[in-house]
């Protein structure tokens, strides 16, 4: 499919980072590893290398985000690269500029990558599409389709808590239907060969045909989808979505699956406990839950750096084609 | 203007007589003026040998959007009804969801002048259900149909309410004007941009559920059987209206229907890989709901097939999925993919070209689709052994935005004649 194509160069090598979807296990895993050595920098009082020095790096988001925007921003930094951030939704495009428009405007300033966050699903692979040669394209959240670097960052912070995927049940609550950090979770999941992957939400919240389409095993009643699973993760709950025809209140939907201290009995002893973040206390889980000894919710900020710089530094192309005479 | 022509030695086929002969046609002052035998002392100023090729009616297209007036960078009368003869096409029919909108005479007279002086097609309009298509106030129905638009129809606008829409069914039918409905429940179409099945949750794509189809049909046909108006409805996309109307159509209901030809080739998976191209409305379905589409096309549910045209500039499908326009510019692919149909046994030859010239004709309620003596020289020649390429940069209409370039088809218009002239001829 193209969408594989536009991912990988002719030697299987990352060309754009845009899903989950058409990149195999050995590749992911390869981008674990690389993410491994860049965890000791972190831990440096300098904490720069000098891989992406002199090249660089866009952040355009279209729409808002704080943590994403910033991690990426980090990453980028301690590989030496430059960075520009722009917030696109109170600039250009308020005067009519396409997106197009916008990407041909930042390559004529010499920009080689161009990290994008926007709220149409498959904006990261169009801008791949029409990209020059030597620029790359890493998807920062598209629409309701892919979130891939925060997918991968969390596929990171389970191996460094349970070492091996293949034994792995893990459990996924919440909004399935419109979050586009639940699909790339399930797809990342899936290819590194956990035993299953669950999905716990009322039907109002979860595709009519996910077990088809995404290859999940469907729960509306949370105590029995989580019963011994070994990683739960909570998705953020829109504020927009909790009063109206999809849900009736927040409160029904803590009652119902909202993480508690006494749920998470049900789960393995071990259970780890997640959360993209940012977390609204109360609805999604406890306090006593996010804080709680089985929550890794801070790791995966922080590892969230390490992994962007993985993939920043996998997918910048070697020389800018043709632009450097 | 008008010359005279002799098309020799062509297999004709009438469809709505049923009828195939090889034979001579003779045209003049823009109609058939003999068939077999030149009248006596007729002397053609052009001959063209059409031995092996076939001639039919020429093709009578329900939906074309030529977005003139008012969307002028997006296709032309000129343009559109250029490549509406390359198609084989010569009446094309227009929803009346111009800027501005065809709802009073003056539109639609004004649109007849602007093709009468240019157009290379018939151009027809259907006129709008409501003021403005804003789905309150009725226009004036009976006035509309004076002018010559051939239907209503508030085309993919909503209508405010069922009493609203009954009413207008109700003075539709007062007039005997056919009411052309594009069957679509708003609110559950929601904000989606296509077909909510495997493919559009996988790309997280906002879905459009079959019932924003089947529940609009299920209204409608329940009004239509209280009112009695004949209701047309156009590009169904979803197995179970086929089914529906079915049984409508056994209980006596007056309904036809149609089905845009790429509804008959595309499905969902066609979206993979966010092919902007694929965006439409109604959206690609499923293989289950295509092949429905076939058997209604096969056993007559459905009709006709029409080319549900809808050019576009390139930055129209120039943006990420969700944000690009819908829709297909497929006059050009309108015959070759209904003979694609004949290629792969689905129907005959003769059921091909009913359901694209006497079938839409009988919907419209046009005299046009058939071939006889002293009517208009509508025809289209094709050559139906012709193997070719499909190719977007070569298509005639100022909209290239085609799912099919590069499809190789079988079956090519050689030339298409309007009211005598012809308005195609591959040179």
């Amino acid at each position: 499919m193209s969408a594989v194509n536009l991912q990988l160069d002719e030697n299987n090598k990352l060309r754009h980072f845009l899903s989950i979807e058409g990149l195999n296990r050995d590749l992911l895993l390869r981008i674990l590893d690389s993410a491994e050595s860049f965890i000791n920098i972190t831990g440096r009082s300098v904490k720069k290398v000098p891989a992406l020095r002199g090249r660089v790096i866009a952040n355009i988001f279209f729409e808002h985000s704080t943590r994403t925007r910033t991690t990426f921003e980090l990453a980028a930094k301690r590989l030496s690269a430059d960075v520009l951030n722009l917030n696109i939704s109170t600039s250009a495009t308020s005067k009519g500029e396409t997106l197009l428009d916008t990407l041909r405007n930042l390559e004529a300033m010499d920009v080689d990558m161009f990290v994008m966050r926007h709220g149409d699903s498959g904006a990261a692979h169009f801008l791949a599409s029409h990209a020059n040669p030597g620029v790359s394209i890493i998807n920062a959240g598209d629409g309701q389709h892919s979130h891939p670097t925060q997918a991968m960052l969390d596929m990171f912070t389970i191996r460094s808590v349970k070492g091996d995927f293949t034994p792995l049940r893990v459990a996924i609550v919440g909004d399935i239907l419109h979050s586009r950090v639940a699909r790339s979770q399930i797809m990342a999941l899936n290819t590194l060969g956990v035993s299953e992957v669950r999905v716990i939400a009322p039907r109002t919240l979860i595709p009519s045909n996910a077990r088809e389409s995404l290859g999940v095993h469907v729960y509306h009643d949370m105590d029995e989808g989580i019963r011994n699973v070994d990683v739960i993760i909570m998705l953020r709950l829109q504020k927009e979505r909790m009063n109206g025809a999809l849900l009736p209140s927040e409160h029904e939907f803590f009652q119902c699956y909202g993480l508690t201290e006494e749920r998470l009995q049900l789960a393995d002893d071990e259970v780890t406990v997640m959360h993209p973040g940012p977390i609204n206390r109360g609805v999604e889980m406890a306090t006593a839950v996010a804080d709680g000894k089985h929550s890794v919710i801070l790791q995966q900020v922080t590892y969230g750096i390490a992994v962007r710089m993985a993939i920043l530094s996998m997918a910048m192309q070697p020389s800018s084609a043709g632009r450097e005479s | 203007m008008n010359a005279s022509f002799t098309i020799l030695n062509a297999r004709l086929h009438d469809p709505s007589a049923d009828m195939e002969q090889v034979t001579d046609i003779h045209i003049a002052g823009g109609e058939i003026v003999a068939i077999g035998s030149a009248p006596p002392g007729f002397n053609a100023e052009r001959q063209i040998d059409a031995t092996g090729k076939l001639l039919i009616p020429g093709i009578i297209d329900l939906n074309t959007r030529l977005r003139e007036p008012g969307q002028e960078q997006k296709g032309t009368i000129i343009s559109e009804t250029t490549a509406a003869a390359r198609g084989g096409v010569t009446t094309v029919i227009c929803p009346p969801d111009t800027d501005p909108v065809i709802d009073t005479p003056a539109v639609a007279e004004l649109i007849r002048r602007r093709a009468k002086q240019s157009a290379q097609a018939r151009v027809l309009s259907v006129g709008a259900l409501t003021r403005g298509l804003a789905g309150e106030h009725l226009t004036e129905m009976a006035a509309l149909k004076s002018s010559g638009c051939i239907a209503v129809s508030n085309a993919r606008r909503p209508v405010r309410s069922n009493l609203i829409l009954k009413r207008a069914m109700e003075y539709a039918a007062t007039w005997q004007i056919p009411i052309f409905v594009n069957p679509l429940d708003h609110a559950l179409n929601n904000s989606g941009c296509a077909h909510d099945g495997r493919v559009a949750n996988r790309l997280g794509l906002p879905g459009i559920p079959c019932s924003a189809e089947t529940v609009a049909v299920a209204t409608m046909l329940e009004l239509a059987q209280e009112t009695g108006v004949h209701l047309h409805f156009q590009q169904i996309s979803t197995a179970r209206a086929v089914e529906m109307l079915h049984e409508a159509q056994l209980k006596g209901v007056h309904v036809t229907a149609d089905v845009a030809a790429h509804q008959l080739h595309l499905t969902e998976m066609d979206v993979d890989g966010f092919d902007s191209n694929c965006h439409l409305l109604p959206p690609l379905r499923t293989l289950a709901d295509r092949d429905v589409l076939r058997q209604g096309v096969a056993g007559g549910v459905i009709s006709a097939i029409c080319s549900a045209h809808e050019p576009h500039e390139a930055d129209a499908k120039l943006a990420p999925f969700p944000s690009t326009e819908p829709g297909i510019s497929a006059l050009e692919t309108l015959l070759p993919l209904t003979l694609r149909l004949v290629d792969e046994k689905l129907i005959d030859l003769p059921r091909a070209i009913s359901l694209l010239t006497s079938g839409p004709a009988e919907i419209a309620g046009l005299a046009s689709g058939s071939i006889s003596v002293g009517t208009d020289a509508d025809l289209c020649l094709i050559d139906l052994d012709r193997e070719w390429r499909f190719a977007a940069d070569k298509m005639l209409s100022a909209g290239h935005n085609t799912p099919f370039d590069g499809w190789e088809f079988k079956g090519y218009v050689t030339h298409t004649f309007f009211e005598g002239r012809m308005t195609w001829s591959e040179s």
